[in-house]
């Protein structure tokens, strides 16, 4: 038997969880809710993080705009993931929800803009 | 001088004042709102907090700061509501008449029926600290750095010490690494953070980032540009550094992330009453200040952790204002709230007595407690109680009483507890 502990990252309230691992899987204590569960559990297999940056605009009002990846990426992919979004030069206009590029850093996530420029 | 009148008024055009100006023209739609914004873009502080995590409680989903603030900006477009840009407010009157300046229409009043301060806060500098050493460039604070690396597309410097772990400072030590800078330590000189356990997690452990609590900085060499920067350990009653303790780290660039000021130039010099503790001013449940008319939300009030507690609390602001201002204003005696026992402060300091329904009242610790039982008093009688596993000063906490047993004055403090 396994147990690690951890901060719960998924909202602002930060709980501490208890992760045990065991022939029947993994269990969360100290979540106070069920994505804290799912969060220790993904936590234990492969973490993943939603990653944010800015990206250089050609003609736009800004010089940069800010972005997403569209759902969470393994944490050991955001390297990846920011080297692309550092390459990438968009033309403006760009509108929120825009898909920048369809799978950054082949995580199979689409990278979106979350301002207008 | 160009002269307008509105019903209502909001000064500051960030979450605060966007959510009081919908929220005031939602209660009395036949109003005439306007909102007043000095930057040329509405959403103030939002429109550079790129990074994820907002909106979890008001829209049930991780929204960043420019996608929050859009969901504003939209609902304001259809609503009606006037919007000034590129404008400052010069002076706030006693009789509600609002003077500011912009290059469109030079000095121009509002007088209103009814106005929301919504100007937000501003950082804490080196000035506030008195940091010795020399005065090179590469000092910024956490939030002038977060301006220009997502708004500007700059970096400032390439080797990073951060001071204070405040939410901001840990959002930039993330921010700074992933755009290919060092972030060689952050010190906090409490033995706390103030910044919300996640950040410390996603944004320091993730990127392997040291955080030493108990440390301060107490030295900035260089002449022209930040070449090193002294941090010694303080005692953690005295907070003064311990003499011996002193190590040097070689940066090019040094981050205050040490705190907020609420921006109340114009509230004090129109003679409205300000908390000592929380720097805003002082308001009633409906957040009206002492000068009738007058309603402040938002991180002018009080600094919050979370926008979606500004714009819960702005919406509150910019109703009551509505009402204020067609003629609905309650008249009826005020109580005081005040905080005791490791309760630095609440909001709103006063409530009405003889209202239905509940009335949250918000406060900070000034200590980090485990576990802590917070306790609404009127007189002798408790009314409200809330038991939590921690409080710590970096969060917000509330606390929801029955309006209707408000008879006297109220405090609210911790019972029970042990300060760990």
């Amino acid at each position: 038997m396994k147990t690690q502990e951890m901060i719960c990252i998924r909202c602002p309230m930060g709980c501490q969880l208890t992760v045990t691992q065991d022939e029947n899987g993994y269990s969360v204590t100290g979540n106070t809710c069920r994505r804290g569960e799912e969060y220790g559990i993904q936590e234990m297999r492969c973490p993943m993080r939603v990653v944010t940056s800015s990206v250089k605009v050609t003609g736009g009002q800004r010089p940069v705009c800010s972005v997403k990846t569209a759902q969470a990426v393994p944490k050991s992919e955001i390297g990846a993931v920011l080297g692309e979004i550092a390459a990438l030069r968009p033309s403006a206009p760009i509108h929120i929800g825009d898909v920048l590029a369809g799978d950054i850093a082949h995580t199979g996530v689409a990278l979106i803009a979350t301002a207008n420029d | 001088m160009l002269v307008k009148k509105y019903d209502v008024a909001v000064i500051g055009g960030g979450p605060a004042g966007l959510a009081a100006a919908l929220s005031a023209k939602e209660r009395e739609p036949g109003l005439t709102v306007a909102v007043i914004e000095r930057d040329k873009a509405l959403g103030g502080i939002l429109q550079q907090c790129i990074h994820n995590g907002f909106g979890l409680h008001y829209f049930g989903e991780e929204l960043t700061g420019p996608e929050y603030a859009n969901r504003f900006i939209e609902r304001i477009k259809g609503s009606g509501v006037d919007v000034y840009l590129d404008t400052m407010v010069l002076e706030l009157t006693p009789e509600r008449r609002v003077v500011c300046v912009s290059a469109a229409n030079g000095l121009m009043a509002i007088d209103a029926g009814a106005v929301v301060l919504a100007m937000g806060c501003r950082e804490r500098t080196r000035g506030a600290l008195n940091i010795p050493g020399t005065r090179p460039a590469g000092v910024y604070t956490a939030g002038c750095a977060q301006r220009l690396v997502n708004m500007e597309g700059l970096m400032p410097g390439k080797k990073v010490l951060i001071l204070g772990s405040g939410d901001i400072g840990l959002i930039m030590a993330r921010r700074l690494t992933w755009e290919g800078a060092k972030v060689v330590l952050v010190a906090e000189i409490m033995p706390y953070s103030s910044g919300l356990n996640r950040n410390i997690v996603q944004c320091l452990v993730d990127n392997g980032i040291p955080l030493k609590f108990n440390h301060t900085v107490t030295n900035i060499i260089g002449k022209e540009r930040v070449e090193a920067v002294t941090v010694a350990e303080v005692d953690p009653r005295t907070r003064l550094p311990i003499t011996g303790t002193e190590q040097t780290y070689e940066c090019d660039t040094l981050l205050l992330s040490v705190g907020l000021l609420p921006e109340n130039e114009l509230t004090s010099a129109a003679g409205i009453d300000i908390d000592p503790v929380t720097n805003g001013a002082v308001v009633d449940e409906t957040r009206q200040t002492s000068l009738a008319g007058v309603f402040a939300c938002g991180n002018v009030l009080h600094v919050h952790d979370l926008v979606d507690n500004v714009s819960d609390e702005a919406t509150l602001a910019g109703r009551a204002a509505a009402e204020y201002a067609s003629g609905q204003a309650s008249r009826q005696q005020t109580y005081a709230v005040k905080g005791v026992n490791g309760v630095r402060y609440t909001v709103p300091q006063r409530v009405h007595a003889g209202l239905d329904g509940k009335t949250d009242i918000y406060f900070r610790v000034g200590n980090a407690y485990r576990p802590a039982t917070a306790v609404v008093r009127c007189g002798d009688t408790v009314i409200a109680k809330r038991r939590k596993q921690i409080m710590t000063p970096g969060e917000m906490e509330k606390i929801t009483i029955d309006a209707a047993l408000v008879t006297g004055d109220l405090t609210v403090g911790l019972e029970e507890v042990n300060p760990s």
